[in-house]
């Protein structure tokens, strides 16, 4: 298509305005400035030792870890409310819809401080989750991935949702002819033709849930090893050794422009 | 007919559109929903698939009620006995042709080994042995239809229900893969019911046509009989024949408060009578002293139709004439030339409007 397009640009290539031009090369560099002074002041030759460092591994496995249980969290419960809102017909559905997506827009530590009200000691569930089974939420790696899945999890609703819209529901229709129950179209039809749209939400939810830090800290704390996570760290180390802070922070590029690299296919491919 | 096996009036209705189609169905037999878009057939194949609900009648399928508004009686899709074969096939596109037609029995319990046993054997009836791992994606038209047939008929179900089977694809694939579905309809020993719009597929296909029109039935009939005698300007056009309706006296059938035709059959009360295009002669001037029915007419349209010229005529009552180009060049045929028609009675067909 692309190919086919290319063909007839002569046409449309004439000056561009500098009116444009400017601005648009003022905002291109805007954002990949401050990328590139991050790999410039970066400690290369000490980067070995500082990456190896106990804080920085033991930071990166919780972060891995715990946005890991987040994404399964967050599929656990979010493909099935995705299902629910593009598949079913209920009342107050935009109502639902809109719900999902307060999070997206919520400053993180409003999620953080409104987690602690519900799932805090003396909230409206910690407190009897405490009482009756003696789970604490808050200040826990639990509390972390809580924070994390409620952040993250709208961005897996929506693109499932999205998937599962585009997807033709006529093959549910058609497999019910062949006899299969809701459950089973869902888990051998459904899921299956949704499944690159599913892929693209679990590494979008991912990525949020690593890079969570508001509603993480406010609701979960920063205690090494237990709710620690790289983006805390960075903050921390911000304040004692700019150098540290620098490489946790190229961890944290590396590992976002890795997942971009990932789901080129599915959003770079429009150029 | 013997007991059917589907015994249904589908009766739905969409807004201002009701749909309300008696339809009964024996064993072996191949019924065709005709009809031209819009009419409701769809609907009503999907009305029997339970993909859509009855809003009153009944759908009986072995003596079993599967959809009965009126008792409350409900089978939902995945617990009829059916097979449907879509219009665009809808194969499940993450799954090769052998599992596409192993997912129906499956569903219906048997194990996987056995399940594609009978997937293999179905793929090679309808000619696909080697194509077994192929995904949809990979499958010609005529191939991708042979699998969604064979996924269809490999749960042996009661009532196979095929909505414009032949529709997505081109003509030459077209012809040969209705000759191969008419060998497998045949061979279908449960109720089958066909959604068209093409006259030749019905005909080609069905051992009985039901024209539906508008949501209602217009006409039912095996093939020659129908086509013999169209009931509506619908069936009159798909089989290519002129069709009014008058009362009819004797040898005479007034078809226009101004025209009456003369007809080879004798019959009495609301009449049809039918006619083909090449039957219709043209004429400059008024034909003379020949027992022929002639009116005036005016060239409304010329159009090539095969090798002759199709001319819409207006006049008394409107009327299509196949003549030669020759016949055509020498009339002068345009739009607003007035010319005479002559029709033999011996080439028109008058039958009763009732029964």
């Amino acid at each position: 298509m692309s190919r086919a397009l290319d063909t007839v640009v002569p046409r449309r290539r004439g000056r561009v305005p500098a009116a444009l031009l400017v601005p648009a090369a003022l905002g291109l560099l805007f954002l990949v400035l401050p990328l590139a002074g991050l790999v410039l002041r970066a400690p290369w030759t000490t980067l070995p030792q500082r990456l190896t460092e106990p804080g920085a591994l033991t930071a990166l496995r919780l972060s891995v870890q715990t946005a890991t249980l987040a994404t399964v969290f967050c599929l656990v419960l979010g493909v099935p409310l995705a299902w629910l809102l593009a598949r079913v017909e209920f009342p107050g559905r935009r109502l639902v819809r809109a719900l999902v997506t307060v999070p997206l827009v919520l400053p993180p530590v409003v999620g953080g401080v409104a987690l602690l009200l519900v799932f805090g000691r003396r909230g409206l569930l910690g407190g009897w989750l405490d009482a009756t089974f003696g789970v604490t939420l808050p200040f826990t790696t639990a509390g972390v991935v809580l924070a994390e899945s409620f952040v993250a999890m709208p961005f897996l609703v929506i693109a499932v949702e999205g998937a599962l819209r585009a997807a033709d529901h006529r093959y549910e229709e058609a497999a019910a002819t062949l006899g299969a129950g809701r459950w089973t179209t869902f888990t051998h039809v459904t899921l299956p033709l949704v499944a690159p749209g599913l892929a693209a939400g679990a590494v979008l939810c991912w990525a949020r849930a690593l890079g969570e830090f508001g509603a993480t800290i406010t609701f979960a704390g920063n205690y090494p090893g237990r709710t620690q996570t790289m983006p805390l760290a960075v903050y921390l180390a911000l304040e004692t050794d700019l150098e540290s802070a620098i490489v946790l922070s190229l961890v944290l590029l590396v590992v976002s422009v890795g997942i971009l690299v990932a789901l080129r296919d599915r959003w770079m491919t429009s150029g | 007919m013997s007991r059917p096996l589907l015994d249904a009036r589908i009766v739905v209705d969409r807004g201002t559109f009701r749909l309300d189609v008696p339809l009964r169905v024996a064993p072996g037999e191949v019924v065709a929903l005709l009809g031209p878009n819009g009419a409701g057939k769809t609907t009503a194949l999907r009305a029997l698939a339970g993909l859509h609900p009855l809003t009153a009648g009944h759908v009986t399928l072995d003596g079993t009620d599967l959809d009965r508004p009126a008792a409350r009686a409900w089978v939902p899709t995945e617990r009829r006995s059916i097979g449907v074969v879509f219009q665009d096939y809808l194969l499940f596109p993450h799954l090769s042709a052998l599992d596409n037609v192993a997912f129906g029995p499956r569903r219906h319990g048997v194990d996987r080994r056995a399940a594609r046993a009978t997937a293999r054997d179905w793929l090679d009836r309808v000619g696909l042995g080697g194509h077994a791992q192929r995904r949809p994606r990979q499958l010609s038209g005529g191939q991708a239809q042979r699998v969604a047939l064979a996924r269809a008929l490999a749960v042996a179900p009661a009532l196979l229900l095929l909505d414009e089977p032949l529709a997505a694809l081109d003509a030459r694939t077209r012809l040969d893969t209705r000759a191969e579905l008419h060998r497998h309809l045949a061979a279908h020993a449960g109720a089958a019911v066909l959604v068209t719009h093409d006259p030749l597929d019905a005909l080609a296909l069905a051992d009985r046509l039901v024209i539906v029109e508008g949501g209602q039935v217009v006409q039912e009939g095996d093939g020659p009989s129908v086509t013999a005698r169209p009931r509506t300007d619908y069936v009159a056009r798909l089989v290519g024949l002129n069709l009014y309706r008058g009362r009819a006296d004797g040898h005479e059938v007034r078809v226009a408060p101004d025209l009456t035709l003369a007809v080879a059959d004798r019959l009495q009360g609301e009449a049809f009578v039918a006619f083909r295009p090449a039957s219709v002669a043209l004429h400059p001037a008024r034909p003379q002293g020949s027992p022929r029915n002639t009116w005036a007419g005016t060239v409304a349209g010329v159009q090539r139709h095969g090798d002759n010229v199709r001319v819409q005529l207006d006049g008394p009552i409107g009327v299509a004439a196949d003549v030669t180009p020759a016949a055509a060049a020498q009339l002068r045929l345009i739009p607003g030339q007035r010319v005479w028609v002559a029709l033999k009675a011996t080439e028109t067909h008058a039958y009763p409007a009732t029964g």
